[in-house]
């Protein structure tokens, strides 16, 4: 791929800006977090060109913005924002992504790092056993039909109400772990079965369970809040989505808006951005949807958090609630949602899409959990297998600048055919074995596409947030154990 | 023989360019490809046949739908094909006979989890004498 050669202003350290005048039909600049170093490598993938091109979607207000973690998607950069007004803007599925509501949800516990280093074995192959993960992995809950309208309606509750957690876990979720509007009736014959048998699981890819290790705690009041409050405490990671249902809606809605395009007149610089105004049928269809689908994926992470709990509860011989167990936050990375923000002194309700990007809002924002109003809400970033994961919490600065958003994750370096060939699934497990990180994933083979030299260093993306001021680092995480599908 | 087709590499996920001397045998090496993809294709014999027919605004989005509908045929149906007779093809619709078998863990190795087939960087056209295809699949 070609370097890419277009303009870039620097604003500071850390704000880059592509000007409106980059491209005819852009309506508004782009801004990308990064360090000088960062940008080198977005520029050889080109990625700021699709920056570019999410500013020409109809209704965009201030930019069209790239979080450090960036890397080059479907028409829509992955680690892209984009805030389009509700009134005459659009709604673009392929500003979600397949994996609507992909996510991650963070559970602390009392346990230290010597008590489970020596049972780690054994806890890796419970959790393997008990939370399905794997290509085409069947759920433990069989979902009918009417169940399947239930969970799409009422999201993490649904699971609540059958005994998988607590009401406490949705005062922690984001949106209470249900987002309104979910309309079944928008949701398609084959979507309902490719959701049905997968609920409840863990999938494949760079979906993962990881038993972490805390290392370092940059704000102990924040930290203490969130019950992080020792190095070597013991954390669990969970990140998953709505698997084949949320590709499926995708796949139908973006079919929909094929159509859309030529219908309402948008013209467009890649056919991957389809969209169609949020007020059409087409655009609250889409909403509606989605809305099912972000719901699933909630489920699916009530789910395996009840299943973790349980495992945790066999291997050492104690309740849950013994072991501390208690949940950070969950917080969504795929998603696009109706919110009310302040842009030149006004408030207006925008559809502020999130592909690969975090929410992060502050202290005393209304959406902000009771439990963190003072701090700010909790923003989980992962990290790759080998490295590190963080939490930070949300900021001022990110409300006013950037729609209350930050980066999601390490973002990819290398493609996975590159990861392939470059490593082998065996040397991976064996480098990790090495670091004192135990792994068991479904298949061995495709382990090195998730290697930890495929991916940024989360390290160099935290920081960027972090002196941008659009988050701001509370604690940092290494892995002991990971289950991959 | 020039070759039925290659797969590339897309950043975070995975690409196919398809080949055919004519539209049909395009459409039934870019589902070869794809199901190359999933699994060892050798490995899937003819146990049983599908008769599918596809509808789409055009070609191009023919050609993203058709995938699709294998795709969504393995997850939900768990079934593996690896010969496509292309019955009929228009610009914007497919008959086709599919066959193959059910998904045997015991049998059949699954490479990977293909989730849907993408418009991103889709290019479909007239390639010297016969037709080529580009597209980029979600993994």
């Amino acid at each position: 791929m070609a370097r890419w050669q277009g303009q870039l202003v620097k604003i500071d350290d850390y704000r880059w800006e592509i000007p409106q005048n980059y491209k005819t039909g852009m309506r508004v600049p782009g801004l990308i977090y990064a360090s000088k170093e960062m940008l080198e490598s977005m520029c050889e993938e080109q990625t700021p060109e699709q920056v570019a091109n999410v500013a020409f979607l109809p209704g965009i207000v201030g930019y069209s913005f790239a979080m450090p973690d960036i890397h080059w998607g479907y028409g829509f950069p992955i680690g892209g924002v984009a805030a389009m007004d509700i009134k005459d803007g659009v709604v673009s599925p392929g500003g979600v992504g397949y994996d609507i509501n992909c996510g991650v949800r963070l559970l602390r516990t009392s346990l230290s790092e010597a008590e489970v280093r020596p049972r780690i074995n054994e806890l890796i192959n419970e959790l393997f056993l008990n939370v399905p993960s794997g290509l085409g992995s069947e759920g433990k809950i069989k979902v009918s039909q009417k169940e399947m309208n239930q969970l799409m309606v009422e999201g993490a509750r649904w699971a609540v109400k059958r005994g998988l957690g607590s009401e406490e876990d949705l005062d922690v979720t984001e949106e209470g772990g249900c987002l309104g509007g979910a309309d079944p009736g928008k949701i398609s014959d084959k979507a309902a079965k490719r959701g049905m048998p997968q609920a409840g699981t863990l999938g494949s890819g760079n979906h993962f369970l990881e038993i972490q290790v805390v290392k370092e705690i940059f704000d102990p009041h924040i930290a203490s809040i969130m019950g992080i409050t020792e190095i070597g405490q013991i954390l669990v990671l969970i990140h998953t989505g709505s698997r084949g249902f949320g590709h499926q809606v995708c796949t139908d809605h973006l079919r929909v808006m094929e159509g859309a395009v030529s219908k309402y007149g948008i013209k467009l610089p890649d056919r991957q951005l389809a969209c169609a105004p949020i007020a059409s049928s087409e655009g609250q269809d889409y909403l509606g949807a989605m809305a099912c689908a972000a719901n699933y994926a909630w489920v699916n992470r009530q789910c395996i958090a009840h299943w973790v709990r349980e495992s945790f509860s066999k291997v050492f011989g104690k309740s849950p609630e013994k072991l501390g167990m208690k949940q950070v936050y969950d917080v969504a990375h795929n998603i696009a949602k109706i919110e009310e923000h302040t842009i030149d002194g006004h408030k207006l309700k925008v559809c502020v899409h999130r592909k690969g990007a975090t929410r992060a809002f502050p202290a005393g924002h209304k959406d902000t959990p009771r439990r963190y109003k003072e701090v700010g809400q909790p923003v989980l970033v992962p990290g790759d297998m080998g490295r590190c994961s963080f939490v930070a919490v949300g900021t001022q600065k990110a409300m006013s600048e950037s729609f209350g958003s930050t980066c999601h994750g390490a973002g990819r370096v290398l493609s996975r055919g590159a990861a392939r060939r470059s490593m082998k699934g065996g040397d991976v497990v064996r480098e990790l074995e090495h670091k004192g990180i135990t792994i068991k994933a479904g298949n061995i083979s495709s382990l090195a596409e998730e290697a930890s030299q495929a991916y940024k260093d989360i390290t160099e993306v935290i920081d960027v947030v972090h002196q941008a001021g659009i988050s701001r680092k509370v604690a940092m995480a290494i892995p002991m154990g990971v289950i991959k599908g | 023989m020039k070759k039925a087709f290659e797969i590339i590499d897309h950043a975070s996920d995975v690409g196919i360019i398809a080949y055919g001397t004519d539209a049909e045998e395009l459409f039934s090496n870019a589902a070869l490809a794809l199901f190359s993809l999933i699994t060892e294709p050798e490995s899937v014999e003819e146990k049983l046949h599908l008769d599918l027919e596809v509808s789409s605004e055009d070609r191009d989005s023919l050609l993203v739908e058709w995938l699709n509908e294998l795709i969504y045929l393995f997850d939900v149906k768990h079934i593996l094909f690896n010969r496509f007779d292309i019955e009929n093809l228009t610009h914007n619709e497919l008959k086709a006979t599919c066959y193959g078998e059910g998904f045997d863990p015991m049998k059949h190795k699954i490479k990977i989890g293909v989730k849907a087939a993408t418009y991103h960087m889709l290019k479909l056209g007239k390639d010297g004498g016969g037709y080529k295809a580009q597209i980029i699949l979600d993994i």
